[in-house]
Formats: structure tokens, sequence, C-alpha cells
């Protein structure tokens, strides 16, 4: 099944380990491996997360009951947050796509621990089984949605401790994946790449690396004060023991807003990758890219509390917040800017990958810029915890995060499978996704404007319209996730077999075959220019 | 899978990673230094007479035990760079005992307070106040999970005990060592930072 016939080396998927079968994946410490293994199983969770949003959605159809009550309402928000942050968009790119093409793109034979990632996996599985198991063990569902806010979530009956721990769990797994990346980078480029001939998608990985390393120990322990507060019944953020709930916030928010970052750097790193290699050309201001995403991983640590405008804190702090969140929108527009710019005298191919990036550009600026919106402080407090942040950060992390994870998913299917997936089905897919998506978020925006509050099962009747629009769009969305699905797993048994360059493209992982060998590399090469240079 | 990689060796990434994971060791507790401070800052005189009642005596004794554990451990790196196996054996075994001892101090000091019933979720606790609710709260939970790095220190060492007398540990290949030591300093430097944060200052 080799495609290139002239190497010796099997592919990764061909080759013969100590092991057969399953267990010849699931004992694999190759990384290309472990980037299928993190792929099937998060996507499975997806699935789980994106039909319960589907159900969520068809819950709001129409005022009062349609085919769930407020209780399974809010376990289902839960779960669905909870298995969408923590499972899917925080560890989708990095552990997917960094861990197959991170050291195939810096010139290196694996990441710096295999054992070690292989065991991130593990822990990662072990973390969503936990969130899976509480909502069938114990007193009921867990229902404080993925917040898991104080005091609420240590005196309702729900099942929190499986899925407060099993969250604990998962930024462990996450941790490991940072440290090993980082060190990888730090370690293992091929000789002559110095960190300005890097590619950007590396340079990505390692900011969020940083990021995984340093935020989330913080959720880790507030976790485990959660733990202790519901097991040991130690006053951390109880009022009636003298502890305080705001504090929790802080503790909460400390990690969960660099978490946003963790999802969205890797995204933007993947969508710099597709645009300059459709464009064939250099990516315009390539040092400035590298700036932008390590001033947004940086600034990204300062501004938790524009989730807590309406919380209670001081005048000064409020002002502070609110400058620095305007200042994280700096970095990110110069990232726009420079995309546009490279496409400018481009020759460009419009493949479906460079279709994604397009979308993608689309739905980050109108997510970043309602960002804008909730982050000044007088629309602020109209906006709060209503129908308009849950658009925003949908905008934001599914359109971001989601809409690159898609993107990057047709560019290095390629590369991954050794095959070419059907470009009409794929684009049909992507314009179904699109539509849907834009239908089912952009009414969020109004509701949210006119007051519709988030996590309530029922709504008042002016808000009719707009949730019906809203909920049509949910069945489109699903439909064109359908196609793109179907349509990349029919494609490895009938897709024509890739060259090892397909698009064109310069960085190091266009110079190996499709699927690539297991030591990915006969020889490491030698870096003498910079990653993108077209001429 | 791995069969057909040729196995490398980088001590100096086993060191950078293991650098890095004792930057995410000092945020976990950052974080519950920065609970401390502010119920502190709330609480200051109820955290004030609640510390006079810890023994600064066995703290200090701890504290001593702990020092002394750290630079046996860190002899016992020299004394396998310089081959000497049986004197890098008894140092791990000295730094073993040491851990322990600290851990028996430990047993005894949050056995006199449980007698007093000064324990989490004791009524007699919660009648004094919340101030002391949040001191012992903090306390029992810091040093909780200190003795919990404790005891995982213990293992690695144990188990980089055990590799140097299979002689996979020796004068050439001693990163496991070295990072069992790095992360037993920390462990240490945590310490540094309850005993006054609980016992000192008041």
């Amino acid at each position: 099944m080799s495609i290139q016939k002239d190497t010796a080396e099997p592919s990764y998927l061909d080759h013969k380990g100590k092991y057969k079968g399953i267990f010849a994946w699931i004992f694999s410490t190759d990384h290309k491996r472990i980037a299928l293994l993190y792929l099937f199983s998060i996507f499975s969770f997806f699935a789980i997360g994106a039909t319960l949003g589907l159900l969520m959605k068809f819950e709001l159809i129409a005022p009062g009951k349609t085919i769930m009550g407020p209780e399974a309402y809010n376990a289902f928000f839960t779960l669905h947050g909870i298995i969408m942050i923590f499972a899917v968009v925080i560890p989708g790119l990095p552990a997917v796509f960094g861990n197959f093409l991170l050291p195939i793109m810096i010139g290196a034979k694996d990441v710096a621990f295999p054992r070690l990632n292989l065991m991130s996996w593990y822990l990662y599985v072990i973390g969503v089984s936990l969130v899976v198991i509480s909502q069938f063990a114990g007193q009921g569902p867990p229902d404080t949605g993925w917040t898991f806010y104080a005091p609420y979530s240590f005196r309702t009956a729900g099942n929190m401790l499986p899925a407060v721990f099993g969250a604990f769990v998962l930024g462990f797994s996450s941790i490991l994946t940072g440290l090993n990346f980082l060190v990888t980078i730090h370690r293992m480029r091929a000789p002559g790449m110095t960190w300005l001939k890097m590619p950007l998608f590396p340079w990505t990985l390692y900011a969020t690396g940083w990021v995984q390393l340093l935020a989330t120990p913080i959720i880790g322990i507030t976790l485990l004060m959660i733990v202790a507060e519901r097991t040991l019944h130690i006053g951390f953020f109880d009022p009636t023991l003298g502890g305080d709930p705001i504090l929790y916030q802080h503790l909460f928010w400390t990690y969960s807003h660099p978490a946003v970052y963790i999802m969205i750097l890797p995204a933007m790193g993947a969508i710099s990758e597709i645009i300059t290699t459709f464009s064939h050309k250099t990516i315009f201001g390539y040092k400035f890219m590298v700036a932008s995403v390590l001033a947004i991983a940086f600034v990204g640590y300062f501004v938790w509390g524009h989730h807590m405008f309406t919380s209670g804190m001081s005048g000064t702090a409020l002002y502070t917040f609110s400058l620095l969140t305007f200042l994280v929108a700096i970095p990110s527009a110069v990232k726009v800017f420079n995309w546009i710019s490279t496409m400018h005298k481009g020759s460009i191919d419009l493949q479906t990958p460079f279709y994604w990036a397009m979308a993608f550009i689309f739905v980050f600026m109108v997510g970043g810029f309602s960002g804008l919106i909730l982050g000044s402080l007088a629309a602020n407090v109209h906006l709060h915890n209503t129908h308009f942040v849950v658009a925003h950060f949908h905008f934001i992390v599914f359109g971001g995060t989601g809409f690159a994870f898609f993107g990057a998913a047709h560019y290095w299917f390629p590369k991954i499978t050794g095959k070419m997936y059907d470009s009409r089905w794929a684009n049909i897919g992507l314009i179904l996704f699109f539509v849907g998506f834009i239908t089912l978020y952009g009414p969020m925006f109004l509701l949210g404007i006119n007051g519709m509050p988030r996590r309530y099962y029922d709504y008042d009747e002016v808000f009719h319209a707009g949730n019906i629009i809203s909920t049509m769009g949910s069945w489109v969305l699903y439909s064109g996730l359908a196609i793109i699905i179907i349509n990349l797993f029919s494609s490895l048994k009938s897709g024509t077999k890739a060259l090892s360059d397909p698009w064109g493209g310069k960085t190091l992982e266009w110079t190996i075959p499709s699927p690539p060998p297991v030591e990915n590399f006969d020889e490491i090469p030698v870096i003498t220019k910079g990653p993108y240079e077209y001429k | 899978m791995s069969t057909s990689i040729e196995t490398h060796r980088d001590d100096l990434a086993s060191k950078t990673g293991m650098w890095l994971f004792l930057f995410t060791e000092m945020l976990l507790f950052g974080g519950l230094f920065v609970v401390y401070s502010v119920y502190r800052y709330r609480n200051a005189t109820a955290f004030h007479l609640a510390a006079h009642e810890l023994s600064v005596f066995i703290g200090t004794i701890n504290t001593i035990i702990l020092l002394i554990s750290s630079s046996t451990i860190a002899m016992s790196i020299t004394a396998i760079q310089k081959k000497n196996k049986k004197l890098a054996l008894l140092l791990l075994g000295l730094t073993i005992l040491l851990g322990l001892a600290f851990l028996v101090n430990k047993y005894f000091e949050w056995g006199e307070h449980i007698r007093e019933h000064i324990y989490p979720g004791s009524s007699v606790l919660a009648l004094r106040g919340q101030g002391d609710v949040l001191f012992y709260g903090l306390y029992f939970f810091m040093t909780g999970l200190h003795a919990l790095h404790i005891i995982i220190g213990l293992v690695f060492i144990g188990f980089v005990t055990r590799l140097i007398i299979m002689n996979k540990i020796n004068s050439g290949n001693f990163v496991l060592l070295e990072n069992s030591g790095l992360y037993w300093h920390l462990v240490d430097l945590i310490w540094i930072f309850l005993f006054p944060l609980f016992y000192l200052i008041t």
C-alpha cells in the first residue's frame, strides 16, 4: 500500500511492530499513531457534544417544554460544555495535528518524550470517562454548567465529584502534552532551523505549550479545592464558612480565559500554513506573526476579569481588565491583516482548505468584534449572561477553532492518509456547514441584545422567531457536518493516491512521502532557508 | 511500535522537561498561596491567633529534616558522578529515612489537632468562627497536599535507588537521579514557604 515505491521504509500505517491489531495502536509511542488515537477519540466525543447541542436547539424551537424539562436541559448544557471545552477544543488542534505534524515540521523523528505522549492520551481517555460516568452514577447528572461555579457546585445534589475530578485529569493530560511540545521544540529542531526559520504552526504550538503549562495548574488546584469542599467540608468558597465564591470565579477564569488561547492559537497557526500554501507566496510579516502569537499568549493571562464584570470588582479593576481586553485585539488584528496581505498578489489556488481559511477569517472577525462589545463595561452589563455571549464564544471557539480544525483536516488529509478527498463533496459540506453556522448563531446576537438569557430551557414568546431560525440553522449545520465527515471517511477507501506534495507546500512535511514513513525522515534535513520561500 | 525507532538519549531534554514540570507544581501551590493571602488579609486577627496554636518546635524540626534531606540527595548525585555507588545508596537511604521522619512528625502534629477536634468539618472548629475555619482548612489542605508530594517524592527516590542497585543508573547515566533530586528540592522549597506562612508569621 506504500505510495512511493522508491522508498524502502514502510509507512507508519503499514509498519509491523511488536503488537498486533488494536494493540499496535494503543501501545504505540509513534507520534503519528497517537495523533490518530486522539483524532478518533476527540471525534467520538465531538459527536456526542454536537448531538447534545442539536437536542438543546430542538428544545428551544418553541417556548415551554418541547422535548425536555429544566433538569434535563441543565444537565445537557453542562455535559455539552464540559465535553466540548475540556475534551474537544482544548486538546483538538494541538493533540491531533500538533502531535502528527510538529515533529515533522521541525525535522525530528518523534516528540521528546514518546512514552509520556502516550500517557497523555491515556489520561485524556480516563478524564473523559470520569466525566461520562458522572452522568450515570450517583444522584443524577451535574447541573452546574461547565464552569462549576461555587457555591452551587458543592451544594447541588448532582454527581459533581467524577465530573470535577475528570476535568482535573484532563488538565493534567493537557499539561503533559504542552510540556512535551515545549521540550521537543527546544531540543529537537533540525540542524540549521533557528527560531526564526521555524514554520508558524510550530510557533503557535510553542506559545500554546506555555499557556498549557502555566495556566492549567491553576484550574487543577481550584478543582481540587472544589473536591475538598464537597468531601471534607473545607470552606474555601462557601460563604457560610467564611469563604468567598467570587474568589472561585477569579481562580477559575485565571485558567479558563488563557484556555481560550490554547484553543485559538494553534488554529491561527494552521490557518497561516493554509493561506501561505494556497497563495503560493511567503507569509506576509513573518516576524510580526511570531510576535503577535507570543503577545496574544502573554496578554491573554491578564484579561480573565472580563468574565466577571457584573460579579463585583473595584472600579480600577474593571477599567484595567477592560483595557487589557481591548489590547488583545491588536495582535489578533495584526494576524488578520497579515493573512489578507499574504493573499495579495499571490497566485491563489482555490481548494477546500483555502475556503475553510476564508470562512475562518470571517467568523473569527465576527467573534472578535462581538468580543470587543462584551469587553466594554457598559455594554457588558446589558449583555452579560444573554444569548449574545453564547453567540460570541461559539463564533470564536466553534467558528475559530472548529473551522480551523476542519481546514487543517482537509489540508493535511493527503499527508496523514495518503489519499485525496473528494473536493466536490467537501465543498458542498463546507457550504452547508457555513450557512448552518451563521443561521444557528447569527440570530443569537439579536436575541441576546433583546434580552434573552442563556441557560434556560424556556423563553418568552417575543423571542420565538429568532429561535426558530436558529434551530433550523442547527439542522443545516449538522447535515453539513455529516457530509464532511462521511466524505473524509469514504475518501479513505475511494480517494486517489496522494503525492508527497499535492498542494505545492514548502514546509518540511511536504518533502516526505504521504503517508510518512515510521521514522519520518531517512536523513534529518539541514535547514538553510526560511519556511515559506517560494521563489 | 517503537521498536524500530532508534533509542536516543538527551539528558538536557529530560532535565528541561523536569524544570517545566516544576513550574506547573509551583503554580499549583501558587493558586493556594493566592487563596491564603486573600483570607489572611480578611481575617488578620484570627489567622494571627490561630498560628500561635501550631507547634513551632515540630515545624522547625521538620524544616531542618527537609533541608538536610535535600543536601543528602544532592550529595548522592555527586557520589554517583564519582562512581561511588555505595555512598550514593547510603545517602539516598538517608534521604528516604528523613522523608519518612517528616511524615511521622506530621502524623503526630495532625493527630494532636484532631484529638482537640480541630479539623475541617468539625463542630468544635465551626464554633470558633470563620477565620479559624479558614486557617485550619488551608492548613490541612496545603500541608496535606505537600505531604502527598513528599510521598510521591519518596516513591520516586525508592524507584531510583532500585535502578542504582540494578546498575541502570550509573556515573554515565544519572539523569533520573538528578530529576528526582530536582523534584525533592521543589518539595523542600514549598515547605520553606509553608512553614513561615503557617507557623512563624503571627
